[in-house]
């Protein structure tokens, strides 16, 4: 499928609505500065305000009929403060003075200092945007809406007579942050999210088996422009026929074959998590004090990449209301950063953060990734194929999961083949692929010139929190990973 | 505020919008949310919140939404808005709700609420958190860090109503302390033991002493863990990885499941699904149960349920919508009231075996014992089962050295029908709960 990320037209024109910035409930320099004393009343290192607003809308369709149209407003504030690597969090859900006031006490008892810290001077923070969405999808008709999905579901449908069922869902979010911290910079910013999704269940009489497709990102209703609904359609119908012809997968240890693209959760699960700097303050992660050291093959780049136009995983603040960066967490195979949030920043004395994210204001942050990729090589993909004698090429993936301790690292198979002298052959059954972290990446022998990023779909799960993430990288090939197929 | 009197009022607005079915769902809850490290505070959150939720059907047209706002003017501004979403949505008669003369009458008390938990503030917490950890560093030089102990609780007020006359109250504890304790392995890596404990009472909570332990327990147990070579093998899953399996059971007998073709299960009732070992039961009227529930989310009465009774398979658990899709009857099963109803279990469990869980291992030569798995591997659609799996190696009816980086993978299906020993060591800290049992054979994927 085609990259949905380039092109895109014109500059940021949403409106805000959040009652926190237009109305008369929008909070000023004032209600922030009585918020913030508030919370460090009882001392503290710092304290932060996050306001949030989200509007969503959702329709799904069941077998080409709608069977339900949702939406609602969830809107509050988040108040934490911080001592030394302690936090207090409390919030309410609503922009009530004597509610947020109520909150600000909560969250201050966490201080024993006694001393009140002062915050200085508000300012705004100057942001770029990195989505710009003249049209978001959360506004859209809500027939306009219905249609999309009709198109994806009829697609589905005329694309072979196997298929028995087809489910389809949208959903559209609009959300505002308003994060002011004690140090008085304010960042706000408007999140829109759009993600389509399709499901097949296709039956040849003999065998039952599914197909899914799912995109979406930081976009307004040009996403489906560049992909269309119909592609999502025939996309899910294809995978469920390949797998009508599946067998067994494999099971042992083999040479795998990462298609581009989807791939990168192998990246977000093997070694991301691991560089969530919160592990390494906490000396759980295997990637404790390794900075410096070789933690993968020399072909291997990683980055964490905020910025990008439109992705599912890009911000233009963080949580935290810092200004988030590139990082390049691996080079040439060189560990080189963590991922932090403000209280792992100050704990390894590292100026930047910009890695804190959320669920939502009724979470605390902690380091996450945003867009987590593998840079491209120099190899040929065909070429990468052809040097694997009988192993396994991976192309889709339900989720994966990871021990961030011993760095154990599972990720689930939906499409995948088998590879036998240099060629895909036959389609294999969904399997696990496990490996471990540092060890799998130094078995990186070959990386493709063919860089991708996935469509917007992934969601990355963290002590109960999700946060929208997107990842994305070429064709690669590890000399081992152990195939988790029944086929011995 | 009055929980009855939000919803009440709610149902007269929507009356008065012209909607003919509606349910209302208003509920408030309180958390707290504690953790330590190193026995350091690091996380004190406490919070209150409230919402309201409802499902409107407008000429068979059905919305949803939901708000946190509960004041009368912000609800009838909101139900109307709900009303209007309502237009975009296409008929769908099967979705209405049940027929008056089914809804519960008589809702029977079930013990869910414990007021001593509801009472427990944050210095407790902190302290039983803070025993917990201690007990785990104390336990053996080999712990050397921790991702800390944390105990949290949570209290809850609902009530649903419905356009058909249903009005009921639902209230419920439930907390849980944990602690995940860290050794330092020879090669460089870490090994990390985790273990919890739950349920809706205090007293029903394990001693932090007991947490801590077996925490430390696991993790230097796991010390020297290796794969082990690729083979078929018999399988033991501890019960906190047999709830694992037993749970991908529970997603496959719901009606929403089958309905929707995403269950290998589907054309499966009255036939064999499983050993003559395995009877599965929902049980929503188990006092502190998890899981309990004394009506379920559209109102109708709710009964202990034996899904599949010695292998066979009886009957699907149903929500009105699925039950009218599949031509069977509603089985009590629905959740999500105020939203889209759907088929959910209650209390969901293998029945206990007769046997100690100890035994379960005694004569194998050579097998896996499953303490933990990862990962998602599972299609419903085909019951295709592969997943990550750590634990130790079973050699001459011994448990000998800890393996991990391995997966095991079987169909469903074939796994259901190898259970050959079930152990007695079933309890209800979760809703989907299993003991520990044997599963004849599994492909391990390994070195």
């Amino acid at each position: 499928m085609a990259s949905p990320l380039s092109g895109l037209p014109g500059s940021p024109i949403e409106p805000a609505e959040a009652p926190f910035v237009t109305g008369p409930s929008a909070i000023d320099d004032e209600i922030l500065g009585q918020l913030l004393r508030k919370a460090l009343e009882r001392g503290g290192d710092f304290a932060d305000l996050f306001f949030e607003y989200r509007r969503h809308a959702a329709i799904s369709m069941e077998d080409g009929r709608v069977r339900s149209v949702g939406g609602g407003v969830d809107m509050g504030v988040g108040i934490r403060v911080v001592q030394g690597s302690a936090v207090g969090y409390a919030y309410a859900e609503s922009l009530e003075l004597n509610e947020m006031l109520a909150a600000a006490q909560t969250a201050s008892r966490i201080a024993q200092s006694g001393g009140g810290v002062a915050p200085v001077a508000i300012r705004r923070l100057d942001l770029k945007n990195r989505y710009p969405v003249a049209a978001q999808v959360v506004d859209v008709a809500g027939a306009d809406r219905v249609a999309l999905l009709r198109r994806a579901d009829a697609a589905a449908r005329a694309e072979d007579p196997r298929v028995v069922r087809v489910d389809a869902s949208l959903v559209a979010v609009h959300k505002e942050v308003l994060v002011c911290s004690s140090t008085g910079a304010v960042g706000y910013d408007i999140q829109p999210m759009v993600r389509i999704g399709v499901a097949v269940v296709a039956s040849d009489g003999q065998r039952t088996e599914s197909g899914q497709s799912g995109g979406g990102g930081r976009f307004g209703l040009d996403y489906f422009t560049h992909v269309s609904p119909e592609a999502h359609g025939k996309e899910a119908v294809r995978v469920a026929l390949v797998n009508l012809d599946s067998r067994p997968a494999p099971a042992g240890t083999m040479p795998v074959v990462l298609a581009p693209g989807d791939s990168g959760i192998l990246l977000h699960e093997a070694v991301g998590h691991g560089l969530e700097a919160d592990f390494n303050r906490k000396r759980t992660s295997n990637y404790t004090d390794r900075i410096g050291q070789s933690v993968a093959s020399p072909l291997v780049t990683v980055i964490d990449d905020p910025a990008i136009v439109g992705s599912r995983g890009s911000i233009n603040v963080d949580d935290e209301g810092e200004i988030p960066i590139e990082h390049r967490l691996i080079e040439n195979g060189i560990l080189r950063a963590y991922l932090h949030d403000r209280i792992s920043a100050t704990h390894f004395k590292e100026s930047s953060a910009g890695s804190g994210r959320r669920e939502s204001f009724r979470d605390v942050p902690m380091p996450r990734m945003t867009n987590t990729l593998m840079l491209a090589g120099e190899d040929d993909p065909e070429s990468i194929i052809r040097s694997v004698k009988r192993g396994v090429y991976a192309k889709k993936f339900s989720g994966g999961q990871v021990n961030i301790s011993n760095g154990d690292f599972v990720f689930s198979l939906t499409e995948g083949y088998l590879i036998e002298d240099g060629k895909l052959t036959a389609p294999l059954k969904s399997a696990n692929l496990i490996g471990n972290g540092p060890e799998a990446l130094t078995t990186v022998s070959m990386v493709g010139h063919d860089f991708e990023l996935s469509d917007g779909m992934w969601t990355c799960g963290k002590d109960g929190q999700s946060a929208p993430v997107g990842v994305g990288m070429p064709t690669v090939k590890l000399d081992r990973l152990t195939v988790g197929g029944t086929a011995v | 505020m009055e929980l009855e009197s939000v919803a009440s009022h709610a149902i007269e607005v929507l009356r008065s919008l012209g909607v003919q079915h509606a349910e209302v769902s208003v509920g408030v809850g309180k958390e707290l949310e504690i953790s330590v490290r190193e026995g350091e505070v690091e996380l004190v959150k406490e919070a209150a919140s409230s919402g309201l939720s409802v499902r409107v059907m407008v000429d068979d047209r059905v919305a949803v939404s939901s708000t946190t706002d509960l004041a009368r003017d912000s609800v009838a501004a909101f139900l109307a808005r709900a009303v209007d979403m309502a237009q975009i949505s296409e008929p769908d008669p099967m979705a209405a709700p049940p027929d008056p003369s089914e809804l519960a009458r008589e809702i029977p008390l079930l013990a869910l609420f414990d007021p001593r938990t509801d009472r427990v503030n944050a210095d407790e917490g902190i302290a039983l958190a803070k025993r917990a950890e201690a007990v785990a560093f104390a336990f053996d030089p080999r712990i050397t860090s921790s991702d800390g102990a944390s105990f949290s609780r949570s209290s809850s007020h609902g009530v649903l109503a419905t356009t058909g006359g249903f009005l009921a109250r639902k209230s419920g504890t439930y907390q849980s302390l944990a602690v995940q304790a860290i050794a330092d392995d020879a090669d460089g890596k870490k090994r990390n033991g985790s273990y919890w404990t739950g349920a809706r009472f205090f007293e029903e909570l394990e001693d932090p002493e007991a947490v801590g332990r077996e925490a430390a327990l696991r993790a230097i147990r796991a010390l020297g863990s290796a794969k082990m070579d690729t083979g078929v093998y018999p399988i033991v899953f501890d019960k906190d990885a047999a709830r694992a399996i037993v749970g991908l059971v529970a997603g496959c007998v719901l009606g929403d499941a089958i309905y929707r073709r995403r269950s290998y299960l589907a054309e499966r009732v009255g036939t064999r699904i499983g050993s003559d070992r395995v009877t599965l039961v929902d049980d929503p009227l188990r006092d502190r149960g998890p899981g309990s529930r004394a009506f379920d989310g559209e109102g109708r009465p709710v009964t202990r349920r034996v899904v599949v009774q010695g292998g066979t398979l009886e009957s699907f658990l149903l929500d009105s919508y699925s039950a009218r899709k599949l031509g069977l009857v509603p089985t009590g099963s629905a959740s999500g009231g105020g939203g889209i109803p759907h088929s959910s279990t209650s209390n969901f469990y293998l029945q206990a075996g007769d046997v100690a869980p100890e035994s379960l291992i005694a004569g194998i030569e050579k097998g896996l014992f499953v303490q933990r798995m990862m990962g998602f591997g599972f299609d419903p659609v085909t019951g295709d089962f592969s997943r990550g799996a750590e634990g130790f190696l079973i050699e001459n009816g011994q448990l000998t050295v800890p393996v991990g980086e391995i997966t095991i993978s079987r169909n469903l299906d074939e796994i259901l029908k190898g259970i050959d020993a079930v152990a007695s060591d079933l309890d209800f800290k979760t809703a989907i709960s299993s003991p520990s049992f044997r599963v004849d054979a599994m492909t391990v994927g390994g070195a």
